[in-house]
């Protein structure tokens, strides 16, 4: 059996990555150690029903049809109000709780996955890869490196805890089904909340949200120059109702928070277009765009990686560039 | 409070790469070396907080001899000495593994009277990005963890700066990026914290740092055999793809032609 964890927006929608991690889960059958074989009635049965999901707090009925559309035929559903605020320790165990002893258990790479997968596998005694991107017989592919290269390994043991890279799968619902809910009287260890969180500051700057669901995002990098040179990027940004997201240069030279950084140690994005403007593409900062639709460059340089790895790409000063997109954008406005 | 920064010597890499004859890793012979990202952050909030609460920092890293080099690098931004666990095959360790001899080289250190309030990690080496080795070491240790945190600030019940105890006393603060915005956390000492790059810039080292650096203790230890080993059964590379890219044209007069583009895709706002 493949057990997902579950994340889901403050709305009580299912994140487009947990999405991805059900699709991930429910077409990799072979997922299981064993290469598959075993005859439990998850792999031997109709596709439907393979794969189990967890959902720690709050079930709404959006989710379960969600998670219903995309093959899930069992939610185990935690709730307890020492789980209301997050606690990796806490979280992990009540998911380690409803973990069958073998199988594979399994998130997206976010954050919150990372750390939860992370703790589960201490708690069962499991071994976990993370960024994996692909399953088969050989065993796992996983990102190493920033995704510069892929590491194919195979974790022994009963149970294997995994955590998907982002838009390493496109989600994909299948036939609906309506899933079995399964909920549990828990209980939370004390030690185990010591991690709790205490609050939670929401200030507009921090939420990198608007950036991971942006169908348009503006990329800055370097070539702006300095810290004053966004005016063109941002307005750009507010044509198309999108999200700004810089190079890592960019964060470092304190030109913008690291909250809108892309890329290997910021968001990974997934935005039906995205525009790099003055970005050289190294490949810390394309392992964030990998999911982007359509890639647009503007650069001075025509050699950049960005450039030769772009859909569409305009070679020149960018503030001369986007200032006449811009201006253009305004005049069929009319 | 004495603060314990694991950091780790990867390569610098910023375009593509060629693996190793055996193809387990990559090639470094051309590759400059560098300490993980999240690190960086790490060494300096343990420097900072270091200054706050009075104290001392250490770093240590499982790696090849020259690995040192990330020691004495830390060392002239701040820190004050190093423990460098050397290892001929890193890569042949498991996170697992590596969690393991790091608790160890802690409990003999504590032994030899050197004892961490808090140790910091990365989130996640840029290598192997396995996102593990905090976490299991914080378990071997019996310590609480928290990760994907960007700083920290000492203070609580006692004001965190140690009350005399024997081993970490006290309160931290820790603030990290959640998905509904900042997360803000508070344990008691000792614990294990995995630092998230963002919430602090790495500072250069100063001529004097670089001159402290070079004749920084550093106790060296062998790594003992990999207990679990690796799963790695070798690496591959991702295929090459042909550049596709069309070329809207040069400087302003192209702009049309991408607002096209953007219209076709029907991404501009009405
Ligand atoms: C462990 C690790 C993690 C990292 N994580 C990330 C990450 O998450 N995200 C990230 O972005 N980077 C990351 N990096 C850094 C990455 O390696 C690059 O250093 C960074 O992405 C480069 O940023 P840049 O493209 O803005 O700058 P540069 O590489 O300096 O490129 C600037 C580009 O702008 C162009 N340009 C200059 N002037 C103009 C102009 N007027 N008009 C148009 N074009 C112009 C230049 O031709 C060039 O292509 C990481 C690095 C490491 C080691």
């Amino acid at each position: 059996m493949t057990i997902v964890f579950v994340e889901t927006d403050p709305a009580g929608e299912v994140t487009l990555t947990s999405a991805e991690a059900i699709t991930f889960a429910r077409k990799n059958p072979q997922l299981l150690p064993d290469g598959g074989a075993a005859t439990s009635r998850e792999v031997s049965g109709p596709p439907s029903g393979s794969t189990e999901g967890v959902v720690i707090g709050p079930l709404s009925d959006a989710a379960v049809d969600a998670l219903g559309r995309l093959g899930v035929g069992v939610i185990h559903h935690l709730e307890h109000p020492d789980l209301a605020e997050y606690s990796a320790a806490a979280w992990a165990q009540a998911i380690v709780d409803v973990t069958p002893e073998s199988g594979t258990l399994l998130a997206s790479g976010t954050p919150r996955g990372m750390e939860l997968m992370a703790h589960a596998a201490v708690r069962t005694g499991a071994r976990m890869a993370a960024n994996v991107i692909a399953a088969d017989e050989e065993g796992l592919l996983r990102q190493v490196h920033g995704g510069t290269a892929f590491e194919r390994l195979r974790l022994d043991g009963d149970l294997q805890v995994l955590t998907i890279a982002g838009h390493a799968c496109t989600p994909e619902e299948t036939t609906p089904i309506t899933p079995e809910i399964i909920a549990y009287d828990l209980t939370v260890a004390e030690a185990d909340l010591a991690t709790r969180v205490q609050r939670t500051e929401v200030e507009a700057a921090d939420d990198a949200s608007g950036l991971t669901s942006a169908r348009a995002v503006v990329g800055a990098g370097r070539g702006v120059g300095s810290e004053d040179g966004f005016a063109e990027v941002l307005e750009l940004v507010d044509h198309l109702g999108g999200a700004l997201g810089v190079s890592r240069v960019v964060t470092g030279l304190g030109w913008r928070p690291h909250t809108e950084q892309v890329g290997q140690t910021g968001s990974r994005i997934s935005p039906d277009v995205y525009i790099a403007c003055g970005i050289s593409g190294a490949i810390q900062h394309m392992a964030g765009i990998e999911g982007a639709k359509t890639l647009v460059a503007i650069n001075t340089d025509e050699e950049s990686t960005m450039v030769q790895r772009a859909d569409y790409a305009i070679i020149g000063d960018l503030h001369e560039v986007v200032g006449a997109v811009n201006e253009e954008i305004v005049r069929r406005r009319g | 409070m004495n603060i314990l920064v694991c950091i780790k010597r990867v390569p610098d890499i910023a375009g593509s790469v060629t693996l190793d004859a055996a193809g387990t890793g990559i090639d470094e012979s051309g590759l400059g070396h560098t300490m993980s990202s999240h690190e960086e952050c790490a060494v300096e909030l343990a420097i900072q907080t270091a200054a706050q609460a009075g104290g001392t920092v250490t770093v240590l890293t499982l790696g090849p001899a020259e690995a040192v080099e990330q020691l004495r690098a830390a060392v002239a931004v701040g820190a004050d000495d190093g423990i460098l666990v050397e290892a001929a095959g890193p890569s042949a360790f498991a996170p697992e593994d590596i969690a393991q001899v790091i608790g160890d080289v802690i409990r003999d250190r504590a032994a030899a009277g050197q004892t961490f309030d808090l140790v910091l990690t990365g989130d996640d080496a840029a290598d192997t990005g396995d996102f593990q080795v905090g976490i299991r070491l914080a378990y071997d240790l019996e310590h609480p963890v928290l990760t994907n945190i960007q700083t920290i600030s000492v203070g609580g019940a006692d004001g965190g700066g140690g009350s005399g105890g024997e081993r970490g006393s006290g309160r931290i603060e820790a603030r990290g990026i959640g998905p509904a915005g900042t997360e803000i956390f508070s344990l008691d000492l000792p614990a294990v914290i995995a630092v998230h790059e963002g919430g602090v810039d790495p500072r250069y080292p100063s001529i004097t740092g670089r001159m402290k650096a070079k004749k920084a203790q550093v106790v060296e230890y062998d790594a003992p055999d990999p207990g679990t080993g690796s799963p790695r059964i070798r690496l591959e590379l991702p295929e090459v793809k042909a550049s596709s890219v069309t070329i809207l044209g040069e400087g302003p007069e192209a702009a049309p032609a991408l607002v096209d583009v953007l219209e076709e895709i029907g991404v501009i706002r009405p």
